[in-house]
């Protein structure tokens, strides 16, 4: 199986080049812990407040918080991943060198994404969480089923965020330029993931709404299924339907903009 | 260009050659370098701001941008008052006037030295080189690199949040006092996060590639300020008011406008320390800035 083994030395290549980045790395450690504090104190003073708001307690709700911390750039909930560096190459044209690679464009950056996300989640995931658990009262699991079928939440995850951001970046064969849009992105991810208020929290009809995007699979979906409040399976369906139509889509359109690439030479 | 600051040969504005120890206290004295410094500043932003204006569709949509960006964790309180009615015992007008003035600091300070977290890139990248051999002063450069007028849209959002606080609150008692501590509050704490860009930026000369740090210290200390003291840890308070004094930004004064007690039983008349506070921190933050620039050696590169 050739093509299996580029894929995975792509995803292995992902994984290495953010490695690479050490003092970073740790610098995004402190960020998300300190983060991290400051939104568990106000949770810890909103659920004083109303005891079992959406339906968590307290500790689910500082839970919540530090897997918020944990799943931020392991989702890309506020961009920066692939997607800019593919945007640049649409911009420059350098597309062109991909297009007659031998590997197909969409699981190309989504083997490196894959890399990628792996290394945030141990890299920059593991040590806040294990801080907001030593410093907090945390809702952890202790059956390993749970925290396999969290794992397998998180995958969906990271697999919708990556459909969302592939199509974003092509998008830019019709922009161009790609400020306009990934700041979108960037909004509506922090806004509709749950980065800033768990989803189950949002009142009526934006709550509702909210739940149904595709962004209620980053961060939301992964937490509820470690937390218990779903049943997995039906959120798994909901997670992997999201993944599917947005790769078709990614598929579609990559069909037609590549037919759109006029190679300008020179 | 291997040169460290202190052997490179500079080039004052007027003309004159200066090196070494001279840098320091040289033939301009320290006015007419700051002035220099602010002069080179305003070039600088003004070059930016007109090449902004080249594409202005842009740079509307980018305003706006950054408006809502910014709107969104105010938008997040909102939301969770929609299900209370206090948090930590505050009103939402209440938590509005901390938020709004919390964001209209950092707002200022964002505008004003916004560009300083660049710095580490710079030094990975040796273009801070280019900017040690210019006849400006480099903190000015580094400042004014990338002046963005967009970040007017973080101000703007901060001004309207504080705008309805005021509208909203209806149990302060006003004295001419507490009207006139407001503007002093909004430039006092936007230059102790000015200091804080600076002081973070110094850091950036040895840890290279850990500018996210400076996340961490301007917005998440933006963002602490948002909520009323009593809702977190007192060590903690201790610590961003003793130890890093963001608490006068906001907290102390603002906790003086709302009636409201101090955390740590402080006295009343801390309320009015902000501008020195400011000024402590500025100076500390030239400092290590200084410290930070003579540290450095170029990567060659």
């Amino acid at each position: 199986m050739g093509s299996g083994r580029l894929y995975a030395a792509v995803a292995a290549g992902g994984f290495r080049r953010y490695a690479t980045y050490r003092a970073a790395t740790l610098a995004g450690v402190f960020t998300n812990t300190v983060f991290g504090v400051i939104l568990a104190y106000t949770y810890i003073a909103l659920w004083d407040e109303r005891p079992h708001l959406g339906g968590y307690d307290q500790s689910d709700a500082l839970t919540y918080v530090w897997l918020g911390q944990a799943l931020l750039t392991t989702m890309c909930v506020m961009g920066t991943g692939f997607e800019e560096e593919l945007i640049e190459r649409i911009r420059t044209g350098d597309i062109a060198i991909d297009l007659y690679r031998p590997a197909d464009l969409q699981l190309w950056w989504l083997a490196q994404d894959l890399g990628r996300a792996l290394f945030q989640l141990l890299g920059r995931g593991l040590i806040p969480f294990a801080i907001g658990a030593w410093l907090f009262d945390l809702t952890l699991p202790a059956s390993p089923l749970a925290w396999l079928a969290f794992l397998v939440a998180v995958t969906l995850g990271i697999l919708v965020s990556y459909s969302f951001r592939f199509l974003v970046a092509l998008a830019a064969f019709w922009l161009m330029d790609g400020a306009g849009i990934t700041q979108m992105t960037w909004l509506a991810g922090v806004f509709c993931s749950g980065m800033v208020l768990p989803l189950n929290v949002f009142p009526g009809l934006l709550g509702e709404i909210v739940r149904a995007l595709p962004w209620a699979a980053l961060i939301q979906a992964p937490a509820d299924v470690l937390l218990g409040r779903v049943d997995p399976l039906g959120t798994f369906a909901f997670q992997a339907g999201w993944a599917v139509a947005l790769l078709g889509a990614g598929r579609l359109l990559q069909a037609v903009a590549t037919r759109r690439v006029v190679v300008q030479g020179g | 260009m291997g040169v460290g600051v202190g052997g490179a040969v500079k080039t004052g504005v007027r003309g004159e050659r200066w090196t070494g120890a001279e840098w320091d206290d040289g033939p301009l004295g320290r006015r007419e370098r700051v002035r220099d410094g602010v002069r080179a500043y305003r070039m600088i932003a003004a070059m930016w701001i007109r090449s902004t204006m080249a594409y202005r569709a842009s740079f509307a949509m980018t305003t706006i941008g950054n408006f809502v960006a910014t709107g969104l964790d105010f938008l997040a309180i909102v939301l969770m008052f929609s299900r209370i009615d206090r948090l930590g015992g505050y009103s939402l007008p209440e938590i509005a006037f901390l938020y709004g003035l919390s964001a209209v600091a950092f707002g200022i300070a964002d505008l004003v030295v916004g560009s300083m977290d660049r710095l580490g890139r710079r030094v990975r990248d040796g273009t801070l080189d280019t900017l040690l051999v210019r006849p400006a002063p480099v903190l000015a450069q580094v400042a004014a690199d990338r002046f963005a007028l967009r970040r007017l849209g973080r101000i703007t959002q901060g001004l309207m949040v504080l705008g309805y606080a005021l509208t909203a609150l209806d149990d302060v008692h006003w004295t001419v006092l507490k009207v006139l501590l407001m503007p002093v509050m909004v430039v006092s704490g936007g230059a102790i996060f000015c200091a804080v860009f600076v002081g973070g930026a110094a850091f950036q000369f040895v840890a290279r590639d850990a500018s996210e740090v400076q996340n961490a210290f301007t917005y998440g200390g933006a963002t602490l300020l948002q909520y009323p003291p009593g809702l977190f840890a007192q060590d903690l308070v201790r610590g961003v008011t003793f130890l890093f004094p963001l608490a006068f930004v906001n907290w102390l004064p603002a906790l003086y406008v709302l009636g409201r007690p101090y955390p740590l039983d402080l006295p009343e008349w801390v309320a009015f320390l902000p501008p020195l506070v400011a000024l402590g921190c500025c100076a500390l933050a030239g400092l290590a800035w200084r410290a930070g620039l003579r540290s450095y050696r170029s990567t060659g590169s």
